[in-house]
């Protein structure tokens, strides 16, 4: 397997900060708002620089979203940051008519996202986000793998015309993606070139997978690895051109498997080219409280439980 | 003012035969607000129905946050020149820009944000207004909203904000009609000492007749004189739920029904138009 390089340990949610500040810098138009979570969003150094461009809101995400689709009468770039829970389940309905039916160029963006909050438990945990957004007509919903990725997809969909969701995370994790690697909304990326099975992976779970693609290869497996940072719009050609080559599937997300991206997946393969596909996600069931490596271990997120998932999809091939 | 006198009772008469051809829409609310957006589009407001932008740079701009009473929004938009008067024959038709509540998706000339769901156009308004604040703007946000649209929290979450951050350049309205679906606001919910309330949470609270054309000019004017001094505005617009037509008055029970042809006939024979220049039915 080619070499793939980790620079270091950084949370996804520190990228999201970073690319925020750089994009105070460089586009006057982008505006930031915050439902009381300033330091965990990262957002305190927007704060700082730019404080007439940021807007606390206190703990009033209905709020938040409404006023963040107003701010773009005038053509203001509102980015909105609270955790990911409080982005969308509980202000779905602001999302849907005030953004998404508006068609309002709204910046959704999640933090902890997913199991891997870890000691709050599922009250926090949300693993319904993906599915929630990705229903909403026009909206684009992406969940980058690392630090590097994040930065770079915050600052790229600025220039989007449009609502996007934007999902990251907590905890520190490898930061693998070339820092200068440009980001392009809805183009799956390539980590490694296989032929025996396609591992679709998506946010934390692309690294994962690449754990799982060294043990595969031990095992005389080839697997091909394609990270899947834009859930939506979908890089459908990306899909049907790895499996036809493959022939068999398996998707990995930190999210429910109903709804996810890999029931999007599975969605595109029906259509255009059945295949034997498993799903690697959390299985209807809510989390609970623990570390982010106990979480992802008993919800069968782990390596080990994608090279399973790669196993059994290679033998119904 | 005799000419807008008359103009209020054509847009009444556009409401009643709106809602009675597709048999659907809320005609008692829309009745209800008919001086105040007749005052707003042709006396208040600074804006260009002929170039509408969504951007709305330079204009006053304004947002129903109670989007069931599309009908009036939609006879007042046409009426002052935002889009023909024959098109409000489509209101809640297949293929129509004038959906059932207010949307952007058919870029309807006026029409901002979509309103419907009750307890977001507040919300929206403020961020317009921190807009036009960044972008140096010495222009005014208007918003309505309905009396039993206060029930939703989202409205008062908005409220902390406007008040909290000072948000000086709106000037928002609440139909006091004291009306709502299930019945009389005060069964359903009531909203206790609504001025008081508004009052308490930072507002300028100013009160109107908001079926009394010259005093809801006159308040409306009023209340620009009171932006800028680091409060938001709230009027409380007391009106009848179905002014203009006898039976729909009183009751709430024309909030979201159409009358029938006999009903109809009857209605249209209350809303007189005598010498209203170039205007008449669509």
């Amino acid at each position: 397997m080619e070499q793939i390089v980790v620079q270091n340990e950084k949370d996804t949610r520190s990228g999201f900060g970073e690319g925020l500040l750089e994009l105070g810098r460089t586009n006057k138009e982008v505006v930031a708002l915050c439902a009381d979570l300033t330091g965990s969003l990262k957002m305190d150094a927007f704060e700082k620089e730019f404080p007439d461009r940021f807007f606390q809101v206190g703990i009033a995400e209905a709020n938040m979203i409404g006023i963040a689709a107003g701010m773009t009468i005038g053509g203001k770039i509102p980015f909105t940051g609270t955790f990911a829970n409080f982005s969308t389940g509980r202000v779905y309905d602001q999302i849907r008519q005030s953004v998404a039916y508006s068609e309002k160029n709204v910046k959704i963006c999640a933090s902890h996202a997913g199991l891997t909050l870890g000691e709050d438990g599922a009250t926090h945990q949300i693993l319904e986000d993906i599915g929630m957004m990705k229903m909403l007509p026009g909206m684009t919903v992406i969940n980058p793998c690392d630090f590097n990725q994040t930065k770079a997809a915050t600052i790229a969909i600025a220039s989007h015309v449009g609502p996007v969701y934007l999902r990251f995370g907590r905890p520190k994790v490898p930061n693998f993606t070339p820092a200068n690697q440009k980001f392009v909304i809805g183009k799956a990326l390539m980590l490694h070139e296989g032929v025996d099975v396609t591992i679709f992976a998506t946010g934390h779970m692309v690294w994962k997978a690449i754990e799982a693609a060294q043990i595969l290869l031990q095992k005389g497996i080839n697997p091909e690895i394609i990270n899947i940072h834009t859930i939506k719009p979908l890089d459908e050609a990306a899909v049907l051109q790895s499996v036809k080559k493959t022939k068999c599937v398996v998707t990995a997300e930190e999210h429910q498997i109903a709804g996810g991206m890999g029931e999007s997946i599975a969605g595109v393969l029906t259509r255009h080219l059945p295949a034997p596909i498993e799903f690697v996600g959390v299985n209807d069931t809510f989390g609970e409280s623990g570390t982010p490596e106990e979480l992802m271990k008993k919800y069968g997120l782990d390596a080990i439980d994608i090279v399973n998932a790669a196993q059994r999809a290679i033998s119904r091939k | 003012m005799e000419n807008l006198k008359l103009l209020c009772t054509q847009v009444r008469r556009d409401i009643v035969r709106m809602v009675s051809a597709v048999q659907s829409g809320h005609p008692g609310g829309s009745l209800g607000c008919v001086e105040y957006f007749v005052a707003l589009y042709f006396k208040v407001m600074k804006h260009d129905p002929k170039n509408f932008t969504m951007d709305g740079k330079g204009d006053d701009v304004f947002f129903l946050s109670n989007g069931h009473i599309s009908p009036v929004w939609y006879s007042v938009l046409a009426r002052n020149g935002y889009f023909p008067v024959s098109e409000l024959a489509t209101f809640r038709k297949l293929d129509s820009r004038l959906q059932g509540h207010p949307a952007t998706a058919e870029h309807l000339e006026g029409i901002r944000m979509a309103s419907g769901s009750l307890g977001q156009g507040l919300s929206a308004a403020i961020g317009a207004a921190i807009t036009k604040k960044l972008n140096k703007e010495n222009t005014y946000v208007f918003s309505l909203h309905g009396d039993g649209e206060l029930q939703e929290g989202q409205i008062w979450e908005a409220a902390m904000y406007a008040a909290h951050n000072k948000i000086d350049n709106l000037i928002s309205t609440i139909d006091y009609n004291g009306r709502q679906i299930d019945g009389d606001v005060d069964n359903v919910l009531s909203l206790g000492d609504i001025k008081g309330k508004w009052h308490a949470f930072g507002w300028q609270v100013l009160e109107m007749d908001g079926n009394n054309l010259e005093e809801v000019i006159n308040t409306l004017n009023h209340a620009k004189t009171l932006t800028g001094k680091g409060k938001p505005i709230m009027i409380i617009m007391k009106t009848e739920m179905g002014m203009g037509v006898d039976y729909m008055m009183g009751t709430h029970k024309w909030h979201g029904s159409p009358p029938n042809k006999e009903q109809t006939e009857k209605a249209l024979a209350q809303l007189i138009l005598d010498g209203l220049e170039e205007q008449g039915d669509y």
